[in-house]
């Protein structure tokens, strides 16, 4: 079907005339596949795979051995977590994504991508966005939010890119010859036009320089927006996407339709409506209104019908073709890519059960949760759509099957040494966390516990060493085949043009009614998913009385302020939640539980999601200025065997008092009720209590100058969860 | 200060979530209904796309 000449011009055979109108002669035109994309972004998926598993590895053994944060502030776990995240979520699967639809989607609709110039500029600036990601994330340079962290000039230039990428897409789907549009389009349809939502309404922030800005929303609404993006994220770009190349690569791979096209027609629509529903699941027992949370955890059980619909659809695919899977490496990631989509799926549902969620939220347990999916799912398709993609393209075979059923069982088990230890951990450090000595005192200090997972942070780092390993067998033997064959740059086939009037089938299939008009898919998919957050949302933000304000709690004062942007710069939410649940053992361990009211000003929310280290939003007061002067400089004197790592360049950087009266101003732009004109007061103040941080430190015999950035971090850390403990009648409601 | 309080803050609250599953299940209830009233050829035909090329 596909010749391979070297013509680039389109032409059209002769048409044969045809007094029938049914006649089945058509003109057929000629078009060409380009490959040259799909092959560029193979290429920055495993090149941006390996440079994110990379430094997960790094990572992963920084907490185990604090020395390797290197006593920098651009390596320490507080940055480096951050861009381990966004390379591997924008960079590897993001292009993992490009490469199937820039593969996939000309070939199913029997067209040309629509427009070179804007693949070029979706593929470089993409990989632009990445190396900004890059440079910014390890300079401090963040939002503050997890997985939305990039600052608002990179924020623009994503939404740029998406809509390039959009436009390409619409563009080649409306100049498609193939009328039905394969469910894995869908796919990719309903993740762009989701993706752009998110994206966008996630990212509404103030800027104040060129590289810093604040959330639009604060607290409580911040946090529900935040995670509303955060869970979406997992589905629209780490799931969705995947699953239309699991649509689209796995039949192909088995030489075999899809299972069940009918259950791929409910998996789609009730995944898209469902997914939407769940982000309050992620903010559990906090200071969330009970209401969405419920909301969250019945629509993550019913999450469940629509994910394993769509698993098993996947490994039917290969019901009678089982033989197969023994020889094609292929078929065996894929068929572990499946089942690591069904446990994660499964235990998705199972961790938005409030009573589990108790246990893994703040625990290991979401890291190995959320890992089965990135090294299962996102890897395992991923690597298994390259090793099909690279001998295609390069026109020849795997240099070597035996190499990749080694990367297989290598990154099976980097998969299982990775996990286990950490479901461990989470157990034991649940079990250490709540026990109480029979007089009622807590039984384990927080670093009692720490230091008893620290050896499965050591596991941990080995299993995901070990992975990497695998990717780079994988590297080496992609590279040996490049070179065995020769690159096809383009491939040619021939369709007749789609008839400008349709006739449609006597009796047409609802749903293939929809297939053929993109654009209503595009409208429905927006109008499912938007419904999900607007139901979510709107209360939380019309109704003012929905976040209680507590009169006690005031703004921030410009030192504070100063300090809290230290503590975003650092990441310490990385480590740290400003979150206190309701149980009496985080209670009796951090102090009273935290209200919605308590962090109205806050732009952007630190309620963070894991507890490498203690909970902070009661550690003002709790130690004296000298504590934390001393915490900061050198963790383990305070607190043996922490494995915080030092902070050395806070007590040598100066504050930036030039940028506190913009930073003012736009607080109060934001809805912080700083008086007005406060802005040019705000440095004396700030000045006068860095003063009197300073005359409180040299009183314990420690001489610093009240202009160091340790300063603004003591003053913040000192004032958390203060309003609240100064005055407690005003919040007995 | 309990935090089902911030529930009656917002009149009618309940009728959020149920609005919410009444739509999920009509939707989900047409979605299958419609699967189940296929033409077969036409499925045949779409589910064969990626094995054409």
């Amino acid at each position: 079907m596909i010749a391979t000449h070297h013509r680039t011009e389109y032409y059209s055979t002769k048409p044969k005339q045809s007094t029938n109108q049914s006649a089945v002669y058509m003109e057929l035109q000629k078009f060409a596949y380009d490959n040259k994309m799909p092959r560029n972004f193979a290429i920055a998926t495993v090149v941006w795979g390996a440079v994110g598993m990379l430094v997960g590895v790094i990572i992963a053994f920084q907490l185990a051995f604090p020395v390797l944060n290197f006593g920098i502030q651009y390596t320490t776990f507080g940055r480096l977590r951050p861009l381990h995240t966004n390379a591997v979520i924008f960079a590897f699967v993001g292009n993992g994504i490009f490469t199937a639809v820039y593969y996939s989607l000309p070939r199913l609709l029997k067209t040309s991508m629509w427009n070179n110039t804007l693949s070029k500029i979706h593929f470089w600036g993409w990989q632009l966005i990445i190396v900004a990601a890059a440079i910014t994330l390890p300079l401090g340079i963040t939002g503050g939010k997890e997985y939305a962290e990039l600052e608002w000039p990179i924020d623009i230039a994503i939404t740029l890119v998406w809509v390039v990428f959009g436009i390409n897409m619409f563009g080649t789907i409306l100049t498609r010859r193939e009328r039905h549009l394969y469910v894995a389009i869908w796919f990719f349809i309903g993740s762009w036009v989701t993706v752009a939502m998110l994206h966008i309404v996630n990212s509404f922030e103030l800027p104040v320089s060129l590289w810093k800005s604040y959330s639009w929303y604060a607290g409580v609404q911040d946090a529900l927006v935040q995670w509303w993006y955060g869970h979406n994220a997992v589905a629209f770009f780490l799931t969705t996407p995947y699953l239309g190349l699991m649509y689209y690569f796995l039949p192909k791979a088995a030489g075999r339709p899809v299972y069940s096209y009918r259950l791929s027609i409910v998996h789609f629509w009730s995944l898209i409506f469902l997914y939407i529903w769940a982000g309050p699941h992620h903010l559990l027992y906090t200071a969330l209104p009970e209401w969405a949370q419920s909301l969250g955890t019945a629509f993550s059980i019913m999450l469940l019908l629509p994910s394993w619909g769509g698993m098993i659809n996947g490994l039917f695919t290969l019901r009678g073709a089982w033989d197969k899977v023994r020889e094609n490496p292929v078929l065996k990631f894929y068929v572990v890519a499946v089942t690591c989509y069904g446990m994660s799926t499964f235990e998705g549902p199972m961790l938005s059960l409030k009573n589990v969620n108790a246990i893994s939220h703040y625990s290991d347990w979401t890291v190995a949760h959320v890992h089965i999916g990135a090294l299962g799912w996102n890897g395992f398709l991923t690597f298994g759509m390259m090793y099909w993609l690279i001998p295609k393209m390069f026109n020849t075979k795997l240099h070597s099957i035996k190499l990749a059923a080694t990367h297989f069982w290598i990154g099976t088990l980097g998969i299982i040494l990775y996990a286990i230890p950490m479901y461990w951990a989470a157990f034991r450090s649940y079990f250490m966390m709540k026990a109480f000595t029979p007089s009622g005192q807590l039984q384990y200090q927080f670093i009692d516990i720490v230091q008893t997972v620290v050896p499965f942070y050591v596991l941990r780092a080995i299993g995901g060493t070990i992975y990497l390993l695998g990717v780079f067998l994988m590297v080496y033997n992609l590279i040996k085949t490049a070179k065995a064959g020769s690159f096809v740059a383009t491939e040619y086939n021939e369709a007749p043009a789609l008839e400008k009037v349709y006739k449609a089938p006597a009796n047409p299939f609802w749903h293939s009614v929809i297939e053929r008009k993109p654009m209503v898919m595009l409208t429905l998919s927006l109008i499912v998913v938007a419904i999900g957050g607007l139901v979510e949302m709107i209360p939380t933000f019309l109704v003012k009385s929905n976040v209680p304000t507590i009169a006690s709690v005031k703004p921030y004062t410009p030192l504070e302020l100063q300090g809290r942007d230290i503590y975003i710069r650092e990441g310490c939410y990385n480590c740290h939640s400003q979150m206190i649940r309701p149980f009496r053992y985080e209670v009796a361990r951090y102090g009273d539980y935290s209200k919605a009211g308590e962090s109205v000003y806050d732009h952007p929310f630190q309620w963070g999601s894991k507890r490498t280290g203690p909970d902070l939003a009661r550690i003002g007061a709790k130690y004296p200025d000298s504590w934390h002067f001393n915490h900061m400089l050198e963790p383990v004197s305070m607190s043996p065997g922490s494995i915080m790592p030092p902070y050395g360049w806070l007590f040598d950087q100066d504050i930036d008092v030039a940028s506190t009266n913009s930073k003012i101003h736009a607080m109060r732009k934001l809805g912080v009720p700083y008086a007005a004109g406060y802005e040019s007061e705000a440095n004396k103040d700030l000045a006068k209590q860095a003063q009197s941080i300073a005359d409180n430190l040299k009183k314990d015999k420690i001489d610093i100058s009240s202009k160091k950035e340790i300063i603004a971090m003591i003053a913040y850390l000192q004032r958390l969860g203060k309003d609240i403990k100064t005055d407690t009648t005003n919040y007995s409601k | 200060m309990k935090f089902s309080h911030y529930l009656e803050k917002i009149t009618g609250v309940g009728v959020y979530p149920m609005i919410s599953l009444l739509l999920f299940v009509f939707f989900f209830t047409v979605v299958t209904v419609l699967v189940f009233k296929q033409n077969k050829a036409e499925i045949d035909h779409i589910e064969n796309l990626p094995l054409d090329n």
